[in-house]
């Protein structure tokens, strides 16, 4: 049993090494495809040879870092064959139309027009160079889009229907997966944060040349851009977040409830603004908090838009209980329920395999018709208690709350640049501002980050929400492969950052020795 | 010019563009030898030695593949777990 629960901690621990180090890239390929298409589009509608100069500075950094990220994400599918054999299979062709999709469109989208974007420069016309960029950056848009659709599916399992003979999901309605409020909810969120992350890394970059007192005027004009590209990105992922918050709310709602440390839940409940849980052998349901400072009936508001609605806690969830505005309790379906319900299903199961077996068709048929009933809650039926069906609060809670208060402060950062830039310009070049710029770069990637955190530690213990649990997801292999693996991708991928930032680096040095919007090629 | 002459002279202007453009490379070199590294880590090292796609490599058809999945999955060697 120990041994299981190693498996699963390590292949979990590798999964996350290497899910963090492909989105150490991905955000910033999709955001900086954006601001050098902006660029380039103010060059040729203004026709200032220093904007074309300032665009090319900008795209070799989204080539290095594209370059950087490519092939990063492949990690992934070989240890969804190796580690998580079973989930593989389980998920069926919901997982991988999806990806079929993005190898197939956006690969060969990205990989034409980021070649013209590259050689293309004096060789085609401008219009068709700027198109090329533009496709570009639509193309790695979408490319998340697939990869996120699959994902928005684990969360929130629709348009399929489990076949027991095939011991998979068959994809009923290709719609209903890729257009899923969640989905798309899930795919703008991140393309945004992904614009945030860009904007912020043009600043910080910037406001390097200008604590240097290099480039001043490409630095200047760099900012204005990715401060706007910014900004739009924070207000959006500001308003998808909550999107996001309100679907947690309705196929999540354990997710919700861990998210903000909260146990037991009331009507009209408040949100935690910034706060501390208490260590978990001294936590208590009535009591989690060691410190907090609340916005009365936020969180109510945020998710229902009214502030006398009931948002349930952990405790209310495994219960089962709802509060309505007058304080009578309404009691649903508690988590022994369904735990019992998705027992049901695994004897359907087996029911099937024996009749399978036994070649009694009439015996299938109903066994099939009984798994079907209780499909819905077919996960609960491995989990040893109602409580195992809690994520872990407060990695979840704080993932949160950085999360929030990264993405506050980076709305006052792309305002402040924007008010410098327009009104105070001087004021960029003061090294406190300059050194806020730089160490912002930080800042961003722990936001970006700790999203991906929240999402995916928030869903534990489901690999697929309510349907299979991670413990059920792991193939049959020994522990010390996984640890010997999870070591060598640590080396390998560390040797490999390291390389990759000292190539951006070593340009951005050399680059800002010379004049950017005059470049001599 | 004909419509032959002139499809040649797009297909010679799109080699034209791949060749000069690797010619003229300079941080793309040291970009694309790192690509290189990384896929032959990847697909001749990892992928090869420590990556088999379990369920492809043991079992030949996809029934096989169903029942592996399915004897897993109805065992009761997960049970108890701690979250």
């Amino acid at each position: 049993m120990n041994d299981l629960i190693g498996l699963v901690d390590w292949s979990r621990a590798q999964f996350a090494l290497t899910a963090m180090y492909h989105w150490l890239f991905v955000p910033l390929t999709i955001g900086l495809s954006l601001i050098v298409a902006i660029m380039e589009t103010i060059y040729v509608r203004t026709g200032e040879e220093r904007w074309k100069g300032i665009t090319r500075f900008w795209m070799t950094l989204f080539g290095i870092n594209f370059a950087c990220g490519i092939a990063t994400g492949l990690i992934l599918e070989f240890e969804f064959g190796t580690n998580w054999s079973n989930y593989s299979w389980f998920v069926g062709d919901i997982f991988g139309a999806p990806l079929a999709i993005e190898g197939l469109f956006a690969f060969f989208m990205e990989a034409t027009f980021v070649a013209v974007m590259f050689f293309g420069w004096n060789k085609v016309s401008k219009g068709f160079h700027l198109a090329s960029s533009w496709l570009t950056a639509l193309g790695v848009t979408l490319s998340a889009l697939w990869i996120l659709v699959a994902n928005a599916w684990m969360q929130y399992p629709v348009g399929m229907e489990f076949d027991p003979a095939q011991m998979r999901n068959v994809m009923t309605d290709f719609f209903a997966v890729a257009l899923s409020p969640v989905a798309i909810n899930k795919f703008f969120h991140t393309v945004f944060s992904a614009w945030t992350l860009a904007g912020v890394f043009v600043i910080g970059v910037s406001s390097w040349l200008l604590l240097r007192k290099r480039n001043i005027s490409a630095a200047k004009s760099s900012m204005k851009v990715g401060s706007f590209v910014g900004l739009a990105g924070i207000l959006f992922t500001l308003w998808t977040g909550h999107g996001s918050a309100v679907e947690v709310a309705r196929v999540q709602p354990m997710k919700l409830a861990a998210m903000e440390g909260l146990y037991r839940g009331s009507v009209g409940q408040s949100i935690v603004g910034f706060g501390i849980l208490k260590p978990e052998s001294t936590r208590t349901s009535e009591d989690p908090m060691l410190f907090s400072i609340d916005i009365p009936k936020g969180l109510s508001y945020l998710i229902y838009m009214e502030g006398d609605k009931f948002v349930a806690g952990i405790d209310d969830l495994i219960d089962g209980i709802e509060l309505t505005a007058n304080g009578d309790t309404i009691h649903g379906l508690s988590y022994a329920d369904r735990i019992e319900l998705g027992k049901e299903a695994r004897a359907a199961l087996a029911d099937y395999a024996a009749a399978r077996e036994a070649g009694d068709e009439a015996a299938m048929t109903k066994a099939a018709a009984a798994v079907k009933e209780n499909f819905a809650n077919f996960g609960y039926g491995y989990l040893p208690s109602p409580e195992a069906a809690v994520p872990n609060v407060s990695m979840t809670f704080y993932a949160f709350h950085i999360m929030v208060m990264a993405g506050g402060y980076l709305l006052l950062l792309f305002i402040a640049v924007l008010f410098f830039c327009y009104r105070k310009p001087g004021l960029l070049e003061n090294r406190v501002m300059c050194w806020i710029g730089m160490l912002s770069i930080a800042v961003v990637w722990v936001c970006s980050q700790s999203g991906w955190v929240l999402a995916e530690v928030g869903r534990q213990p489901w690999v697929i929400q309510d349907l299979m649990p991670t413990t059920a997801a792991i193939s049959g292999i020994s522990t010390g492969s996984v640890q010997l693996t999870f070591w060598l991708f640590a080396a390998v991928f560390t040797g490999l950052l390291i390389a990759e930032v000292s190539i951006m680096l070593r340009y951005i040095s050399s680059a800002s020795k010379t004049d950017i919007e005059n470049p001599k090629h | 010019m004909t419509e032959r002459a002139e499809k040649e002279t797009i297909w010679r202007r799109t080699v034209s563009l791949y060749v000069d453009g690797f010619r003229n490379m300079t941080v793309g070199r040291k970009l694309w030898a790192l690509i290189l590294i990384k896929l032959f880590i990847f697909f001749a090292v990892l992928k090869l030695f420590f990556f088999p796609n379990i369920l492809s490599t043991t079992y030949d058809t996809d029934e096989e593949r169903a029942d592996a999945v399915r004897e897993a999955l109805m065992a009761p060697t997960d049970e108890n777990l701690p979250n």
